[in-house]
């Protein structure tokens, strides 16, 4: 046993890979529970036409995207341009969940920014918001032909989220039944 | 010299005074801004808090959502009064915004295959540890003294017993 000497350094060692690896995980990126899940129903007034209504329901047979934004919200328009991008590749289409908002500020936002959105509906009090376990906009929910939540994306979405996570899952999801 | 202390006593006198006129001020004007709806039973709103106390804010991580004043911390305390007050029970609660945010928004972690090195770890840690230590000290007992030559034995009995001279050499 002439390597005992060396047992406090390979624990050191252990523990030091442990911590490092912690380093690198983001603790504002909180799994999702409901990855898996069916999408949470809603019914929700349309953000241009307040007197209709969009649900979970109407979006079935269709493999879609839910983002849930708001003018207030300075990451959406860092990831905005990219929605914008993503609607006009027409590869997946994209719900807005105008989230904690007014109105007037939403409708103002997506004349000067551009409306990615197939529809957007309002969650003015952020109910369907805690449904959906959102807890920072922008989030963005990717979401199967039979209603399941397949993937939860935390944080704005950039080019490379796009490329390397959203387009291969979309493909993967559009191929399946 | 006299008048100066008196004068420096009184400042601080003054300072405290002021000091303490603010605190008290504080907690006035931190709820008047934050203007939470609050349940008009207290009875229910004490258990609205109490629950919150246990539940993480995921915006700012490490305040409970009776503490945090960011704005899903108060919809979750909402929800939270809401639901206690169409007769949820506690767990019903819980369950909900388990099932929502994750087991994350709980400060007490539940115990399930995931957790159990979490729950358990620093029991056996310590059951390791002691078990370490009581067979170190076992062995230890056990381990005869050092052995001495025949020779050895007597300059040590030599020492002990006679030669003063030595022994006072020694403790000069």
């Amino acid at each position: 046993m002439k390597a005992k000497f060396l047992v406090p350094l390979v624990l050191f060692l252990a523990l030091a890979g442990f911590l490092g690896y912690g380093l690198t995980l983001n603790p504002g990126v909180v799994p999702s529970p409901l990855v898996g899940k069916p999408a949470p129903d809603f019914r929700l007034a349309k953000l241009d036409t307040p007197e209709e209504q969009f649900g979970v329901a109407d979006m079935r047979g269709q493999v879609w995207l839910l983002n849930v934004w708001a003018s207030w919200c300075v990451s959406c328009r860092q990831e905005h341009p990219i929605l914008v991008e993503l609607n006009r590749g027409g590869v997946i289409p994209v719900i807005g969940l105008n989230y904690k908002d007014e109105r007037k500020d939403a409708l103002g936002y997506l004349r000067d920014h551009g409306n990615p959105y197939a529809v957007t509906v309002a969650d003015p009090d952020g109910r369907v918001g805690i449904d959906y376990g959102v807890y920072g906009t922008p989030e963005t929910f990717l979401i199967d032909r039979e209603g399941m939540i397949r993937y939860k994306h935390i944080g704005p979405i950039t080019r490379d989220t796009v490329k390397n996570v959203l387009l291969p899952k979309i493909a993967e999801l559009s191929r399946a039944g | 010299m006299r008048a100066e202390m008196l004068l420096r006593l009184s400042r601080a006198t003054l300072l405290t005074l002021v000091l303490v006129g603010v605190a008290s001020f504080l907690p006035a004007v931190q709820a008047a801004d934050e203007a939470t709806p609050v349940a008009d039973d207290p009875v229910l709103e004490a258990r609205v808090m109490d629950l919150s106390y246990k539940l993480r804010c995921l915006v700012c991580q490490n305040e409970s959502i009776a503490e945090s004043r960011a704005p899903l911390a108060l919809d979750l305390r909402n929800q939270v009064r809401e639901q206690f007050a169409a007769g949820k029970s506690e767990k019903d609660v819980v369950d909900f915004l388990v099932a929502r945010y994750g087991d994350f928004v709980l400060y007490t972690p539940p115990f399930k295959a995931t957790t159990v090195l979490l729950w358990i770890g620093p029991g056996l840690l310590l059951i390791a540890g002691a078990g370490w230590l009581l067979l170190r000290l076992r062995t230890r007992a056990r381990e005869e003294g050092p052995h001495l030559t025949d020779a050895e034995r007597a300059r040590a009995r030599a020492l002990l017993e006679g030669a003063p001279a030595d022994s006072e050499e020694q403790h000069s």
